[in-house]
C-alpha cells in the first residue's frame, strides 16, 4: 500500500468540527483552502472563528487562501501521542505560515524529512484520513 | 511596573509523596488527601486552621466541581477557593495567588494541593472540543512530545544548538537525582550519551529528555497568622515577586517560537523582589524536557538567546556547583505527577532555603528562582522565594 492509501485507511481521529468551522471542512474536501479575512482591519486570520483576534471585529469573511506556506520548524514521529496513526509511523509534522500571514499545524507529505530546512516553499496536497479531507501540505518545487 | 507589597503571608507548610510509577488502590482525591494531611503536620497545624483551598483541574476524575468536592473529602469548609488552571505552571501561579487572597483579606491560611494517580494503561484522554482538538489532533499532533519537539528543533535551526548540548541537561537531572533517594531515577544516573542513545520518540527529543510519568502529589501552606508562622519548627519562606504571562495554548498558534512567556514571567519575578537573576542560590527550573531548560536559561538572561550550550559549559550545576539547579534531580530525575510536577520545584526550592536538604543542602542559601510552564510554552509562572537565613 503506498502512502496516500495507507492513510485514507488509518483508525485515528477526525476534527471536531463547529458551526463556526464547518465551510472550512466542507471547502477542503471540495478541494478549496478557505481562510478568513477581517472586514475591519483586513488581516487574515486561521483557525476561523467568529472574532478577529488582532481587533475584535466580528466581521469577517471566507476567502480562499493561495494553499502555499513556508515552513517555519518540523518534528518527526516515531511513537505517535494516538496509536491510530503508528501505521504510517514516522511522519513529519510541520508548523507552517501560510503565504497570507497566519500560522498553522499540518503533516508533512515529504520522502526524506531529515532534508527539510526553515523556509521551505510548501503547498497545500488535500489528503483522505479516515473518511475526513484533511490539508496536508507537501514541498512546492517551482517556489525553491 | 509597581514593586510587590510586603506580605505578611509565608510559606508555613510542605507535603510531598514519594513518587510512583504506577498508582495501585489510589484515587486522586485520596493522594490529595495524604499530601494535605502530610503539609498540615509539617507545619504544625490542624485542619480546622485552614480558611483557604486551592486546587487543579483533574481531567479524569473531577473535571467539575473541584474545590467543593476536595472540601467534602477532607472535611474542610474554606471561605475562599477555586481552581488554578495553568497546566505545569500552576503551583507557581497557586503560590503568589494564596498570598494574594491572604493579603485581600478573604482568609489566613490557604492549602494548595495538587495530586495524580497514574495507573498502569489507562491514561485519560482528554474530552477537548476546542480549536486544539480540532486543528491540530487531526494531524497526527496528539499529546505534548510534538509540540516540545517543533519548538526544539525550531531552536536548533535558529541557534545551532546541538543535541549535545540538549543531552547535558538531562545528564545534569539525572546526575542531581542521585542525592534524593525519592526520585523515580535514583540510582539511575545517565550520561549524555546515554541520553543520546536513548530512543527518538518524536525527533528531535530522546526519551530520556522527557519526563516520566508518575503518580503522587504536593501540597504547599501559605499562612500570614503571626502565631503559625511562630509555632512553625521551620523558618518560614517568603514570595518575594511573582510573574505570570499566557499567550496561547496550540504550539502553532504561538505568537513566537522564540519569545516564550517566561521571557515576561521571570524579570518581572525578579522586579518585584528587587534582585537579580545572579542573585539566586537555587535555579528551581521547570524541566518537562530539556528544551524547556535551555529557553528558560535564556528567558531569565543568564546568557543571550541561543547559547545557553556555550553558557552551561562553564558552568555546574549541583548542589555544590556555581549554578545549582533542580537540586531534587528535577522533574526529568523526580518524575512528574501531572500537575504536582511543577510544584515539586517549589517544594525543594522551601527545603533549600529552611536548610533542611540534607545532603544536598546548598550552602547559604537564601534565594531561589522557581519557574512553572503549562502547555506548549504558552502558560507560564516565575517565582522568587527567600528564606530567613
Ligand atoms: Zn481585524
Amino acid at each position: 500500500m503506498n502512502l496516500i492509501e495507507k492513510l485514507r485507511h488509518l483508525d485515528v481521529p477526525g476534527p471536531t468540527i463547529t458551526s463556526v468551522t464547518k465551510p472550512f471542512w466542507e471547502g477542503v474536501a471540495s478541494g478549496e483552502f478557505l481562510i478568513q479575512k477581517c472586514g475591519e482591519c483586513d488581516k487574515n486570520v486561521f483557525y476561523p472563528r467568529t472574532h478577529c483576534p488582532h481587533c475584535w471585529s466580528n466581521r469577517l469573511e471566507w476567502t480562499p487562501a493561495s494553499g502555499k506556506a513556508r515552513l517555519k520548524t518540523y518534528s518527526v514521529v516515531h511513537h505517535p501521542g494516538h496509536p491510530g496513526w503508528q501505521d504510517v509511523a514516522p511522519y513529519p509534522l510541520g508548523i507552517i505560515e501560510l503565504e497570507e500571514g497566519p500560522s498553522m499545524l499540518t503533516q508533512l507529505l515529504v520522502d526524506s524529512p531529515e532534508d527539510l530546512k526553515m523556509g521551505d516553499a510548501l503547498h497545500v496536497k488535500f489528503v483522505e484520513v479516515n473518511e475526513i479531507w484533511r490539508p496536508f501540505f507537501e514541498r512546492d518545487s517551482s517556489r525553491d | 511596573m509597581r514593586k510587590r507589597q510586603r506580605s505578611e503571608a509565608a510559606i508555613v507548610g510542605i507535603g510531598e509523596l514519594k513518587p510512583v510509577r504506577y498508582t495501585e488502590g489510589a484515587t486522586t482525591l485520596s493522594l490529595i488527601a495524604e499530601s494535605v494531611r502530610l503539609a498540615a503536620i509539617d507545619a504544625g497545624i490542624s485542619k480546622d486552621e485552614i480558611d483557604g483551598l486551592l486546587v487543579g483541574p483533574q481531567v479524569g476524575e473531577t473535571p467539575q466541581h473541584v474545590p467543593a468536592t476536595v472540601s467534602e473529602y477532607l472535611g474542610l469548609s474554606p471561605r475562599m477557593s477555586n481552581v488554578v488552571d495553568l497546566g505545569g505552571a500552576t503551583g507557581a501561579g497557586m503560590l503568589w495567588r494564596a498570598q494574594a487572597y491572604i493579603d485581600a483579606g478573604m482568609c489566613e491560611t490557604v492549602v494548595c494541593v495538587l495530586a495524580n494517580i497514574n495507573e498502569k494503561g489507562k491514561t485519560p484522554r482528554s474530552p477537548n472540543r476546542n480549536p486544539i482538538r480540532e486543528f491540530d489532533v487531526p494531524f497526527g499532533a496528539s499529546g505534548a512530545n510534538t509540540s516540545y519537539a517543533l519548538l526544539k528543533k525550531r531552536h536548533m535551526e535558529e541557534y545551532g544548538s546541538t543535541q549535545e548540548q540538549f543531552a547535558l541537561i538531562a545528564h545534569w537531572a539525572r546526575k542531581n537525582a542521585q542525592l534524593n533517594p525519592d526520585a523515580v531515577f535514583y540510582r539511575q544516573p545517565a550520561s549524555v550519551e546515554d541520553v543520546l542513545n536513548s530512543p527518538l520518540i518524536v525527533d528531535p527529543l530522546h526519551l530520556f529528555e522527557i519526563v516520566m510519568p508518575v503518580g503522587g502529589g504536593t501540597a504547599v501552606i501559605v499562612s500570614s497568622k503571626k502565631e503559625i508562622i511562630n509555632r512553625h519548627k521551620h523558618s518560614p519562606v517568603y514570595i518575594l515577586g511573582a510573574g505570570e504571562k499566557v499567550t496561547h495554548r496550540a504550539v502553532s498558534q504561538a505568537p513566537s517560537l522564540e519569545k516564550a512567556p517566561l521571557s515576561f514571567a521571570i524579570p518581572h519575578a525578579l522586579e518585584q523582589a528587587g534582585l537579580h537573576v545572579e542573585d539566586m542560590n537555587l535555579l528551581s527550573l521547570y524541566d518537562c524536557y530539556t528544551s524547556v531548560v535551555a529557553q528558560t536559561i535564556e528567558n531569565a538572561r543568564l546568557c543571550e538567546p541561543g547559547q545557553f550550550g556555550e553558557w552551561m559549559k562553564h558552568h555546574s550545576f549541583g548542589f555544590d556547583g556555581d549554578y545549582p539547579l533542580n537540586t531534587h534531580g528535577g522533574q526529568l530525575g523526580f518524575g512528574q505527577a501531572d500537575l504536582a510536577g511543577g510544584m515539586s520545584h517549589i517544594i525543594e526550592a522551601v527545603r533549600q532555603l529552611r536548610h533542611e536538604a540534607n545532603s544536598r543542602q546548598i550552602k547559604d542559601a537564601k534565594y531561589a528562582l522557581v519557574t512553572g510552564n503549562g502547555a506548549t510554552l504558552s502558560e507560564a509562572a516565575a517565582l522568587v522565594l527567600g528564606g530567613e537565613a
